[in-house]
This record gives C-alpha cells, structure tokens and sequence, in this order.
C-alpha cells in the first residue's frame, strides 16, 4: 500500500516541481537571453500570466469533469468562438436597443444559455446513442465550427462596448477580472467534484461503469450534466475574453480543444477517466502558460513553442508511467 | 429445516433465447440459514438462471417465490431492493474510490446542496467494515486493497442491504487458501443470521466443505437436489456430465527421451528465486501452487515476456538467451496462456486465423497471404485435436471453451515446438471437454512433446503429470513422481508446511 501512495503523491505533486523547475530555468535563462530587461518573475508578469491563463484554464476544469467522467469534448474551441459571436452580435440586436448598459448581462446570459446548450446536445447524443464521446464531439467539433462560418463567412464579428471593457480590464484586490473568473470556477468544480454526490458518481461511472450501472447509477443524465457544464465553462471563458477584445474571428479558438486537454493530462487526470483533479489541472494550465511565455521570454518562435510543449507532454506522461511501474517486475510489451 | 418457509423459491423457471431452450423447468429452494450450492459445467443454465433471479433476464415460464410472496424482479435495482444480492466472480468495483464510496456505490448519503454526507458515510462504512472485521478502514483506496479484500468490499456492499438471500459465484477463484477460511467465516456468520446462501462452484472440496445441499443442472434441465452428506464427488460429478469422469492417475509408459528444456537457478526478483527444473521429452511436467506462487511468471519468463535477473535457460542442453516471444517460438517454445480471451485468442477473428496468426508471415504467395495454405493447416489441425466447429469461418468468440482451447493448442502444434506450456488448461471449461483436454495433453507427450502444465486444481495435476513440481511463494519447495505423490503431501508443500527443498 505505501508505494502507491508515494508515487501517487509524486504523481500529483509533479506538476508543481515543473513548474518551480519552468520558474528557475527562465528566470537564469532569461537573464542571459532575453531582450526585455524585465525579469521573467515579476510580479506584475506573474499577475499577467494568471489572467493569460484563464481562457484555456477555465475550459480545462470543466474538462477535467468530463475527462474523469470518461469521456472528453473536442468541440469545446469551437462551442467557444459560438458563445463569442452570441455575445458581441446580440449587443448589436435592435430589439435590445432600448436596454442601453443593460444589455449587458443580457447577451451574457444568452451566450451562456447558448454554450450550455451546446455542451447538453453533446451530452444527450452521447447518453442516448452510446456512441464514443470522441466521435461523438469530433462531429460536433466539425459542426459548430460550420456554424461560425455560415454567420460572417470568413469576416471577423466585433462590437466594442466601453462598458463592458471597462468591466473586463478592471482589477480587483489586484488580481484581473479574468483571473477572479478562474479562481472561482477552479473552487467551484473542485467542490463539485470532490463534495457532491453527483461529482463523486462521476469518479465511479469514469472509473467502472459498470459498476456504477449496477449501483444504479443513472450514467446518462449525470454525463449530460457534465457536457453541459463544460458547454457552459467553453461559453464563459468566451464572455470573460470578448469582453475585452471585442472582436472574434471565426477561427478563434481553434486548437483550444487541445491545449486544453494537455493542461488537463499534464496535471494527472487518467486519459481513461477516473482519477484527476482541478488543482493538478490548474497546475498544467500554469505550467503551460509559463512554458508559452518563457519560451516567447527567451526569444523562441510560436513554433518552437508547439514543438517544446509537445515532447513535454511525452515526456511527462512516460515519466508518470515509469513511477507507477517502479518496483513492479515487469511485463514486457 | 423442513417446517421452514424457504427464503427463495424458484418454481418451473423455464428461459428460452431463439434456437435454444436455455432453462427448462428449473426448481429449486433455498431454506433460510442454508447454503446451497449449484452445480453444472459451464453453459448448463447456472448463470442464467442467476440473471433470471438477478431481474436481468425475465422468464418464459414459472415464478419466483420469497417466503409466501410471488415476486417478480423488474430489474437488478428491484432485486436488490427484495434482498436478493450477488457477489460476482469479476469484481465490480471503482478502484480509484475509496471503501466507503464503493460500498455505497449509487447510494451516497447527501446533504443540502447535493453534497456528501462524509460523516455519515464513513460512520455507517466503519460499522459494517468492524462487522465482517476486516483491516482495512471507509478511507482506503479500493485500488490499494488486495484481491480478497476487494471481495470483502463486495460482501460488505451486500450486508447494506437487508440481505434475505446471498448468491455467491464463484467467489474463491482468486483466493489464497488463507483468504478462503475468511470468506467461509463471513459465509457462517450469514447463515446464522438466516440468511439463504446460493454458492456457485466448480470446486468440489469448497462444496463439500461449506454446503448443506446440492442442486444440479445440466443442459438447462434440472437434475435434482441432493444433502451434501448423503452423496459424493463421482455423483455429483455423474450427475452433471451424465457419465463418469476419468481422473485416475496416469503416468507415462512410454520411454522418457532427453531433457528439452532445463532451468538453473532462475531467479526474478520477488516473483521467483533460485527456480531448477527439468523436463524432458514425452513428460509432463506439472507445477502446482497457490496463485501467486510464481509459476505463471517463470512460464512468462520462459516466453520471453519477462527478464529473469539472473539463472541459466537450457534447450537441449544448450543455453539460451530468450528475450522476446518471437525468440522463444522460433526457439520451439510455445505457451498457451492463462487467460485465454485475453491473451491467447484475438476473439473477433475466425478459427482459421487465429490458428495461423503466429504463422501469417511465412504463409505468402507473393505479396498476400496464402488463404489455401492457412486453410490446409486448419483443417489439419481441426482433425488431428478434434476441434468442433462449423468450419474455419466460424468467429472463435462463438466456440466453447474446450474448442477455443484446441485451437490455441492447434496454433502452437502447428508450429512445430518441442516444449510446450499451458497454464490453466481447463480453466472455464466444463468438466466434459475438461477430460478431452487432460487426453489431449497426455497424447502430446507420448507424441515426444516436452510439456509443462500449470494448475491451480488438484486433481488436474495428479491426473495429468508425471512429475509434480510444488512452488510455495516463489519457489521450489518439492518434486514429485507421480508414484509417491499424496494429496497430504502436495497440500504441505504448496502451503510451505514441511517438504525439503529439492529440485
């Protein structure tokens, strides 16, 4: 028993040496390298690398509630830049001209409602056809994006309203708007998952469905749940960005789908579902962050960027296999 | 126990799936504070009849008593709701959740908000946990837990509900003997609460140990209900089959030839140590041991699928380096393995593929691979091993145990080795097909085969070895001929009572 709770404690508390190692390498690297004569770790880099990470971070822990579950949800990119046009058009909407700031929370909620039911239609072809989740969002992946397109065509939407960005860029005991948004969807799943009932019966049916079939676990609607819940996560991480940007193409959020699941992976979630966590998922999200920053920090390109995250992604997960095999004799492959 | 209302009563249960009448009248009761064992080989209706009883399967035909009540299971949730609980062979438990989480599995305790009631749970988990006094707490990872006390967390799953009957199936199949005494103490302490025990076995020492009476079905017919007292294994195993089994002992007649295979001193870490052994040509070898004892993973070792850390492999007397399956096949050593679904057949193929797939890259005209070829070596093997089946296009998922087994054994005949290693050969096969493959095997070694059994059932190793190999806890502990073998003798051995270590 001990053995597995030490490499399960190095498991779960890897991400955070990486990113202490991610810390001190660009910190002395960037000494050397870098052209800005800021250092990598100050506190107002610190602060914005935080609010960069919400985006990506707050659709990771609604992954991680689906990864657990055992499924997961490619179109999350794409149900993104939906939630984004909802909310910058309807602002526009001649019947909400009379509403004036309040249209506001208006066109909030619409691209929430819009993204949460989004993520439920995902959850409900999955629970009532039984077709894998992957295939199931990789199709709708494809279809909401088809979706973007058929609304503008290849033009941007846009619609800036001073108000809201006012909101956005505001700061709050020093942190970011953005950055809040995270903090608090990050303690909500990790109640969701760790205190309820419903979290709790994620685990089983992601760890044993059939376990959980034969406790009577109803499987289907708690997954829809799930879908709906990332659908609506996909949708505020939208809200939370174009309300400062104020514009969105229709290929905005593409690829979000997978640096999201890596951030989710890199901080210990079973890719079978099961086990994970949002405090290791909000790890990876950190540790990538930093690794796009430090790298861009230290003079790399966009591409080396890609390149580095994808052989530490490797890497990680075959030195997580390695600690859970240590000490076994092994069965060769 | 003859005034007793019976806590279970199934009358004339008949289930028919097209083409095949599965259940055919069944009958029979179970009284409270009885255990009662069931019986059949494998595809008699036991598991069936289970799923009828489980509300899994509705019936075609008769009723299903508790007390004076006819009840009809609507489903798994309603049976459980009537206190009628299974504990099934493959565990069905979420291994990353902790006890408590398992055993109230669907059935958390909930607070305001949708949250869960821990305090509660872990009170309520600790109770039950000090009830069947187990070592584990409510807190522990199920993942962590050892097979056995992963069935605790089963049994104690069923003791949260007011359990009126209990149907065990096959609940020792992975544990040690220590693990059994345990199992049967919770299994007592049930029946003297009065609950009604169904225990589902192949194991006839189990059945006679801890059963009150026998109920025996064969080809989803019943055969009868008889005291565990009043009969004997011959019966009941004349009872199932419909005829006698063969399980004298059965040593080689024919002349021995020269050692194929030879082991020195293989050790591997905890698994195994200082392992020696021999086996020559026409002999079988048979290694006999708790699970657990290393015999699986020597036979692993041998088919290159695990390191030794250090000791000497000899063919022919000459030593070998076997670092890969490939090499031991193209070295003639073949290893029909343990779990047959999983490890030796690729199920979703058709019999003549499965028996060539070692084979597949030799078997070319050109560029493709030569079906007339493939076919030839099927049919070869099919007469020379007796497999039924309605021809090579049959799926292998869809033969019985017995036949899939051949065809694995066929593929490695086909192959030309000269040892060969079966682990489990009748595991999951019913006692009918059981005596076919325990004949087959002798065949082989009077062929010149050099053949290694591994078995965790007794009469299996005393009927087809001529020398019996004891492994306790990884190692050697005694070699037998099949002259001077006891039973006594072999269960002191295997349990590191006694026994000097000689090999």
């Amino acid at each position: 028993m001990q053995p597995n709770t030490l490499s399960r404690a190095l498991a779960n508390g890897a991400i955070w040496g990486f990113i202490v190692l991610e810390l001190i390498f660009f910190s002395v690297a960037g000494s050397y390298l870098s052209i800005s004569d800021q250092a990598f770790m100050d506190y107002d880099n610190m602060l914005l690398l935080l609010k960069q990470s919400a985006p990506i971070g707050i659709i990771a822990m609604g992954m991680t509630l689906v990864m657990v579950n055992g499924n997961i949800d490619l179109s999350v990119g794409a149900t993104f830049a939906i939630a984004a046009i909802v909310l910058l058009d309807s602002m526009t909407w001649p019947i909400f001209a009379g509403l004036g700031d309040w249209v506001i929370p208006v066109a909030w909620l619409l691209s929430l409602l819009v993204g949460t039911l989004l993520g439920a239609l995902n959850g409900l072809i999955v629970w009532k056809t039984g077709v894998d989740a992957f295939i199931v969002t990789l199709g709708s992946m494809l279809g909401y994006r088809g979706i973007v397109f058929m609304f503008n065509g290849e033009n941007p939407t846009s619609h800036l309203n001073w108000t809201l960005v006012d909101f956005a860029e505001a700061e709050f005991l020093g942190l970011a708007t953005a950055s809040w948004f995270l903090l608090a969807v990050t303690a909500g799943i990790w109640f969701l998952m760790a205190r309820t009932v419903h979290g709790r019966n994620a685990y089983a049916i992601g760890d044993n469905r059939e376990a959980a079939v034969n406790a009577g676990i109803r499987v289907g609607p708690h997954m829809m749940i799930n879908f709906a819940i990332i659908g609506f996560l996909a949708a505020l991480s939208a809200v939370v960005f174009y309300s400062e940007s104020g514009s969105v193409n229709p290929n905005d959020g593409q690829l979000y789908e997978l640096w999201v699941i890596t951030a989710v992976v890199l901080g210990g979630t079973k890719i079978t579902g099961g086990a994970g966590n949002v405090i290791g998922t909000f790890g990876g999200v950190i540790a990538i962050q930093l690794l796009r920053k430090g790298l861009g920090h230290i003079g790399a390109d966009t591409s080396t960027v890609n390149l580095v995250i994808g052989l530490i992604l490797i890497a990680v997960l075959f030195l997580d296999r390695q600690l859970n095999i240590k000490g076994k004799e092994e069965l060769k492959v | 126990m003859t005034d007793a209302k019976p806590v279970l009563h199934l009358d004339n249960i008949v289930k028919t799936f097209p083409g095949v009448r599965a259940l055919d009248d069944v009958s029979f009761s179970v009284m409270p504070g009885e255990v009662h064992a069931l019986m059949g080989e494998n595809g008699a209706g036991k598991s069936t009849l289970m799923k009828v009883l489980g509300g899994i399967y509705q019936p075609d035909g008769g009723a299903i008593y508790m007390g004076d009540e006819r009840v009809v299971m609507a489903g798994p949730l309603e049976a459980k709701a009537k206190g009628i609980v299974f504990i099934h062979q493959e565990l069905s438990l979420a291994e990353e959740l902790s006890v408590a989480e398992n055993i109230y599995l669907g059935e958390l305790p909930r607070k305001s908000f949708g949250r869960v009631d821990w305090g509660l749970l872990t009170e309520k988990t600790n109770a039950i946990l000090k009830k069947l006094n187990v070592g584990f707490d409510a807190r522990t990872r199920v993942g962590d837990l050892s097979i056995a006390n992963q069935q605790m967390v089963e049994i104690a799953r069923a003791l949260t509900v007011d359990a009126k009957a209990v149907i065990f199936d096959e609940p020792t199949a992975s544990l040690t003997d220590a693990e059994k005494v345990v199992l049967f103490d919770v299994i007592s302490d049930l029946k003297a609460d009065g609950v009604g025990i169904i225990y589902i076995s192949h194991r006839m020492e189990e059945i006679f140990k801890i059963t009150d009476r026998i109920s025996i079905l064969r080809d989803g017919q019943y055969q009868g209900t008889v005291n565990t007292s009043d009969t004997t294994e011959e019966s009941l195993t004349q009872m199932m089959i419909g005829r006698k089994l063969d399980l004298s002992r059965n040593a080689s007649h024919h002349e021995l030839g020269d050692v194929a295979l030879e082991v020195r001193g293989l050790s591997c870490g905890k698994l195994y140590s200082d392992v020696s052994f021999q086996v020559r040509r026409g002999e079988v070898v048979g290694f006999y041991g708790l699970v657990g004892a290393g015999r699986t993973e020597i036979a692993e070792t041998l088919f290159g699928l695990r390191d030794a850390h250090s000791g000497q492999i000899l063919l022919d007397g000459e030593e070998v380096r076997i670092n890969s399956p490939a090499d031991a096949i193209q070295r003639g050593i073949s290893l029909v393995p343990e779990d047959r679904k999983g490890q030796g057949l690729v199920l979703g193929m058709n019999c003549r593929d499965n028996m060539t797939l070692p084979q597949v890259d030799d078997l070319t005209a050109g560029p493709f691979v030569a079906e007339g070829a493939e076919v030839a070596i099927f049919d070869q093997y099919r007469d020379r091993l007796d497999i039924r089946t309605p021809g090579w296009k049959q799926q292998v998922g869809n033969l019985s145990g017995g036949n899939q087994q051949k065809i694995v054994i066929g593929k490695w005949l086909s192959m030309h080795p000269s040892v060969l290693i079966v682990d489990e050969p009748t595991r999951g096969i019913d006692v009918g097909s059981k005596s076919e493959i325990h004949k087959l095997l002798r065949e082989l070694a009077a062929q010149g085969y050099a053949v290694m059994v591994i078995s965790s059932e007794m009469p299996e190793v005393l009927h087809v070895s001529d020398r019996i190999v004891a492994m306790y806890s990884g190692r050697i502990m005694r070699t037998f001929t099949s002259e001077e073998v006891t039973e006594d003798s072999l269960i002191q051995a295997i349990s590191g009572l006694g026994g000097d270590k000689a090999a």
